[in-house]
């Protein structure tokens, strides 16, 4: 028997409008987008068993962020996330992990004081493969990362236990391409704008609900000296006036729905607030939710070791309501 | 315990090809076979301690020291996934890593050590040290490229961890795990198709393996910010490994370079290099940057002033003891070098009456009849003030200053040091002055010249020079002669 549509009536619950929009459609989608930074200074505050270092706490603000974060989307259903992290580095093409499952210890290489955890992830691999089927036919150099012996990188591992510390959703990681280093700022964008699209391709036809995480901070100017305690607070505060303005300048911007200006700002804003936009996450998720026009919600702002680094949402669920 | 020192230096690649696979390409056997020499090299010599400096372990919390003293792992590459994984088991001197921690820390960095399980090394120091220490019957140490380094923070790197190497007595070889260019190609190629990615970093790889070749470390040192600019991908880490592996060899330019391959690794450039400290004979060092000692640059951004100034203090104190055993250097002033207690060696004539010397030398010295002073300038004892003023701020900012207070200034210091040795000012017979800037100051200076030492009648020789350590304009250099 051919599957009905489930009926959708004007002033009816409006989660059944949407299933039905999707059903009708045929169309995976992108239930939120979101900035979701991964200094480990946040993993390590938090105490969870999967760390080995122990805190007084710290850095509550990026971390109530969080779990605001975690409660907006606690009510909405989606299959697999999809997370792009700046300290999975490549330099030839961009890669994706290839294989069902990773498990392991994540030692911080700048930071091992603070974050060496035991990380026991799954992967969507046949997302991760469409996406780079995706790719690969608009003409990226992409591959996939097969090698069991792989360790995944502290990004990803910070960002996944932030986000969703259940782990229980599978994800899909894609590495950082450091197109930025080899020619600008500029053709970074062009690259990840372009891989911004096939993602959305690429999951929209794969008819699953999908999470995407941009795994980055904002300004990245760091301190190069470390306070005996690192959760010391009295110690934390942005680096300079300067990288204050550039962090609280491109928040405005997602707060009032104008990703186009951040996108046009993006080389300024990356060289001179050494941001970590560089690494293309940022470009990438907003190409990737279609250079939305609707605001984004702000969970949290603060700083890391002088780093600007926001919690940012945008939520695509709502703006979906909205539409339909 | 014999003298430690350097006794080999070797630049290597990073990249896995050469330990993973070096017969899918010409090339990287030819890298492979060179690292393999490099290894027999290293035994001949009998070295009995490995360091490597890697441009793939970056650092922002100053530098890190591995002091594990068997990190085990399997280190998988994350862009050279496919071509399998290096498991790797090594002996790292822990004992020497915390040394040389302390050392950087004696010496103003910001330095730790890390110890932990799982510790994730990095591409090059895998590559590296599985490749020259096989059977791991060298033990070793790995230090971090820190991203915000630069020059002086490098060098000074070096120079503590000779500290070490010195007073261990250590047969060590340094090792600079690097690329030279490093620009990869940005899509995959078959191996057969590897080549260096442009002509432009091929013709300068080859100009820096000629230098290298000719023993000309320090000149590549000094060249090291053209040639980030020129043929460097510019990632976090720079390229600084040049203005270390100088340092370790004491920034010469009279070594004995011998190149052993050079080949593409994906487009990079890699190079095993083999640098002997055996001098030349030829090739004189031409500084045109300055040498440095200790790190006073930017450092306590956390407001932990006291603490850094604790450690310098604390670090003068056991430089100091290592050497005289009896002389303290005090906390160095925003503006100038840091202050000594002067030296008491048979003949000394010392007083608190004169400003701290610069360094561990007595204000004078009596031999026989005849009194010779240190280099006496216009700092006043107790405050360190300059009359007149500075010429310079502690940016190095030129600053207006009154040469007469400054001369005034020099002449009764130097009174009061020869009053100490129980002298007279008109015993004093010969003078040389110097001038930072001649032509400014030579008529304000003779002028009180004049009032006071021409007075008495010694001999005198004025000398125009660059700078002086302290941000004065004028010194002098005086003899007396303390018979009648």
């Amino acid at each position: 028997m051919t599957p009905r549509p489930p009926k959708r009536t004007k002033g009816a619950d409006d989660e059944l409008n949407l299933a039905a929009l999707h059903w009708a459609m045929g169309k995976g989608r992108i239930v939120a987008g979101c900035i979701a930074p991964h200094p480990p200074h946040l993993v390590y505050a938090e105490n969870p068993p999967q760390n080995e270092p122990v805190a007084e706490g710290g850095w509550e603000q990026l971390r109530w962020g969080y779990e605001r974060l975690r409660a907006s989307l606690a009510d909405k259903d989606y299959d697999a996330i999809v997370l792009l992290s700046p300290h999975w580095q490549t330099y030839v093409g961009t890669h994706f992990l290839g294989l069902p499952h990773f498990e392991g210890l994540s030692v911080d290489p700048i930071f091992p004081n603070l974050f060496r955890y035991h990380y026991d992830m799954n992967v969507d691999v046949d997302l991760a493969k469409a996406i780079h089927d995706e790719a690969e036919a608009a003409g990226l150099p992409v591959k996939m990362m097969e090698n069991p012996d792989f360790r995944v990188d502290y990004g990803t591992i910070t960002t996944g236990h932030l986000f969703n510390p259940d782990w229980d959703k599978p994800l899909v990681v894609i590495s950082s391409n450091r197109s930025t280093a080899y020619y600008s700022v500029e053709v970074m964008q062009e690259i990840m704008m372009e891989l911004g699209k096939v993602t959305r391709r690429a999951i929209e036809a794969s008819g699953k609900k999908v999470v995407v995480l941009a795994s980055n901070s904002l300004s990245h100017r760091h301190f190069t000296t470390e306070s005996e305690m690192p959760e010391d607070m009295s110690k934390e505060h942005i680096t300079s006036h300067a990288m204050h303005l550039w962090d609280m300048r491109m928040i405005d911007y997602m707060r009032s729905g104008q990703a186009q200006r951040i996108l046009d700002e993006m080389p300024e804003f990356t060289e001179q607030a050494i941001a970590e936009s560089d690494g293309g996450g940022l470009s990438w998720l907003l190409s990737t939710l279609d250079v939305p026009d609707y605001p984004a919600i702000l969970h949290g702002y603060g700083t890391i070791i002088g780093t600007g680094n926001a919690v940012v949402e945008w939520p695509c669920y709502a703006h979906e309501e909205e539409q339909a | 315990m014999s003298e430690g020192g350097v006794v080999a230096s070797f630049v290597v690649p990073v990249h896995p090809h050469t330990v993973l696979a070096p017969d899918m390409n010409p090339g990287w056997r030819a890298l492979r076979n060179a690292y393999d020499e490099a290894a027999q090299t290293i035994r001949d010599l009998e070295a009995d301690l490995l360091i490597i400096y890697s441009t793939t372990w970056p650092s922002i919390i100053g530098h890190q020291i591995q002091a594990d003293p068997n990190p085990e792992w399997v280190m998988v590459d994350h862009d050279f996934h496919d071509l399998g994984s290096i498991p790797y088991s090594f002996n790292i001197d822990a004992e020497f890593a915390h040394a040389w921690d302390d050392a950087n820390r004696n010496r103003g960095l910001q330095s730790r050590c890390v110890n932990y399980k799982g510790f994730p090394i990095d591409v090059g120091s895998v590559v590296a040290l599985t490749l020259l220490n096989p059977d791991n019957s060298i033990p070793a140490v790995i230090v971090s490229s820190n991203m915000y380094a630069n020059r002086s923070e490098t060098t000074v790197l070096a120079k503590s961890c000779l500290d070490v190497i010195k007073s261990q007595g250590r047969r060590a070889v340094a090792i600079t795990a690097m690329s030279l260019s490093n620009r990869m190609f940005t899509d995959f190629i078959e191996p057969a198709d590897d080549k260096i990615h442009s002509l432009k970093d091929d013709e300068w790889n080859r100009k820096i393996l000629e230098f290298l070749e000719e023993g000309r470390l320090e000149d590549v040192g000094q060249l090291s910010r053209t040639i980030h600019q020129q043929i460097r991908v510019q990632k976090v880490v720079a390229f600084k490994p040049m203005w270390w592996l100088s340092a370790m060899n004491g920034n010469r330019n009279d070594l004995t370079g011998k190149i052993l391959a050079y080949e593409a690794i994906h487009g990079a450039g890699g190079a095993v290099v083999h640098v002997d400290p055996t001098s030349t004979g030829v090739g004189d060092k031409e500084y045109d940057e300055d040498d440095v000692e200790y790190f006073h640059g930017e450092r306590g951004v956390l407001d932990t002033g006291t603490e850094t100034d604790e450690n310098i203090e604390q670090a003068a104190s056991e430089i100091a003891d290592g050497g005289a055993g009896t002389s303290e250097r005090s906390t160095p002033e925003a503006n100038g070098p840091a202050l000594w207690d002067p030296t008491e060696a048979e003949g000394s004539v010392n007083t608190t009456a004169a400003p701290k010397p610069v360094g561990a030398y007595p204000h004078a010295r009596r031999v026989g009849d005849m009194l010779y002073l240190s280099g006496v300038g216009p700092r006043q004892p107790g405050t360190n003030s300059i009359p007149g003023g500075p010429i310079h701020d502690e940016n190095g900012e030129p600053l207006d200053y009154d040469i007469r207070a400054q001369t005034h200034a020099v002449v009764e210091n130097v009174r009061r040091i020869v009053e100490e040795a129980g002298a007279r000012f008109d015993q004093v017979v010969d003078v040389t002055t110097f001038l930072v800037d001649m032509k400014r100051d030579f008529a304000g200076y003779n002028e009180v010249w004049a009032e006071t030492l021409g007075l008495v009648g010694p001999t005198r020789t004025t000398l125009a020079i660059d700078a002086l350590p302290t941000p004065i304009a004028v010194e002098m250099k005086v003899i007396v002669h303390l018979g009648e």
